[in-house]
C-alpha cells in the first residue's frame, strides 16, 4: 500500500464525538499516523506479519493503519468504553480485524513475548502530570522487538535519558520531528488551532 | 476477543500472583475467516501458552487441537495442524461472555468483543 493511499484511508475514520479531556484524548491525524506506521514498516520491518499492540487506541487510527499494512494480529488497549465502541466501527467499515480490550495500561501485565511491536499515541501529560511517562515503561515491558511512540520535542532529552536509564530500552531514537496539528477541540483551547512540535521515537527493549 | 489475544491476558487484582490463564466462560462465540499465514503461525507456537490456548479454545467449542504441545517437527510435515492451530488463535472471537480470575472468581466481563480489565477501587 502506498503512504498516500494509507493516509487517505485514515482520514475517512470516525473521531472522538465527545472527546475527554482529563484523557487527552485527541485523534491521531492520518498525516502523523501513516508516516508513524509506514516508517515502522518500510525502514525496521515491524509491523507487516508481526503482532502489533496500540497502547492508548482511542478510536483506533494506529490500530488500523498497522491492520492496513498486514499485521498479522493487532490489539488495541484503552481505557475509554466509548472511544473503544468507535474503534470497533473503525475497524468493521475499513473490514479489518483488530481485537480491543478495555484496561487501564498502567495496571495491566501482559504475559509473555507475543507481542512484537507497539505503537502509541500516548497522553503528553498535559492534564494529568507525568501521564507521559506511565506509558513508556508499560510499553517497554511488553514489546519485544520495538516500541514506535509520539512525545513533545520539548521533552526529548527527558523522554531519552528515562527510557535508556530505568524504563530498560537498549536503543532510544528519534526517528522524525513531525508537526502535531490540534484542532479547537476543548472549549479552553482559545486559538483554532495549533501545531505542537512532537518527536517520532523509536525505542528498542533490551 | 480472539485467543491470541487471551493468550496474553491475566488478572491483575493486587496479590493475585498467578491470574493466569483466564477461565474463558463463553456465551457468544462466532466465526471470521482470515488468510492463512503457515510461516506466521509456525513463528506464533513457540511463543503460545499451549494449555492455555488449548482449555480457551475448547472453552469457545473448539476441541481439535491436542492436549500437549507437539514437537516442533510437526510444524514442518503436517499443514493440517498448522489449519487448526491458524483457526484456533486467529478465527474464533468470544463476543459475549466472561473472562474469570482463576484464583479469585473475578469475572471479566466480554461485550461485544471487547473484555473489560478496569479493576475496582478495592482491587488496586
Amino acid at each position: 500500500m502506498k503512504l498516500k493511499q494509507l493516509e487517505g484511508l485514515l482520514g475517512d475514520l470516525e473521531q472522538f464525538s465527545n472527546p475527554k479531556v482529563e484523557l487527552e484524548q485527541y485523534p491521531t491525524g492520518p498525516h502523523i499516523a501513516s508516516r508513524m506506521l509506514f516508517t515502522a514498516e518500510n525502514s525496521y520491518g515491524d509491523i507487516t506479519d508481526k503482532v502489533v499492540a496500540d497502547f492508548g487506541c482511542g478510536c483506533g487510527t494506529l490500530s488500523v493503519a498497522a491492520a492496513l499494512l498486514d499485521a498479522a494480529s493487532v490489539i488495541g488497549f484503552d481505557i475509554d468504553p466509548q472511544s473503544l465502541e468507535t474503534a470497533t466501527l473503525n475497524a468493521e467499515e475499513l473490514e479489518v480485524e483488530i481485537d480491543f480490550v478495555q484496561c487501564d495500561i498502567t495496571k495491566l501485565e501482559l504475559k509473555g513475548q507475543i507481542v512484537d511491536t507497539v505503537v502509541m499515541n500516548p497522553p503528553f501529560g498535559t492534564r494529568k502530570k507525568g501521564a507521559d511517562m506511565e506509558f513508556l515503561p508499560a510499553a517497554m515491558k511488553v514489546a519485544s522487538h520495538a516500541v514506535y511512540s509520539l512525545h513533545k520535542t520539548s521533552t526529548r532529552e527527558h523522554i531519552k535519558r528515562a527510557a535508556l536509564r530505568d524504563f530498560n530500552a537498549k536503543s532510544a531514537e528519534v526517528l522524525c520531528e513531525l508537526r502535531y496539528d490540534l484542532p479547537k477541540l476543548y472549549k479552553f483551547h482559545k486559538r483554532k488551532e495549533v501545531d505542537i512540535a512532537v518527536d517520532l521515537w523509536r525505542f528498542e527493549p533490551k | 476477543m480472539r485467543l491470541i489475544t487471551h493468550n496474553m491476558l491475566s488478572c491483575n487484582i493486587k496479590g493475585v500472583t498467578n491470574g493466569f490463564p483466564l477461565r474463558i466462560e463463553a456465551g457468544n462465540v462466532i466465526e471470521k475467516e482470515v488468510d492463512f499465514n503457515p510461516d506466521f503461525i509456525r513463528h506464533m507456537f513457540a511463543k503460545l501458552e499451549w494449555k492455555a490456548l488449548v482449555e480457551g479454545a475448547r472453552s469457545m467449542g473448539y476441541a481439535e487441537l491436542p492436549e500437549d504441545s507437539p514437537d516442533a517437527a510437526v510444524l514442518e510435515s503436517d499443514e493440517s495442524f498448522l489449519k487448526k492451530l491458524h483457526h484456533a488463535l486467529l478465527e474464533l472471537h468470544l463476543e459475549e461472555g466472561a473472562l474469570v480470575c482463576p484464583k479469585t472468581g473475578r469475572k471479566f466481563p466480554v461485550n461485544k468483543g471487547i473484555p473489560n480489565m478496569l479493576l475496582h477501587e478495592d482491587e488496586v
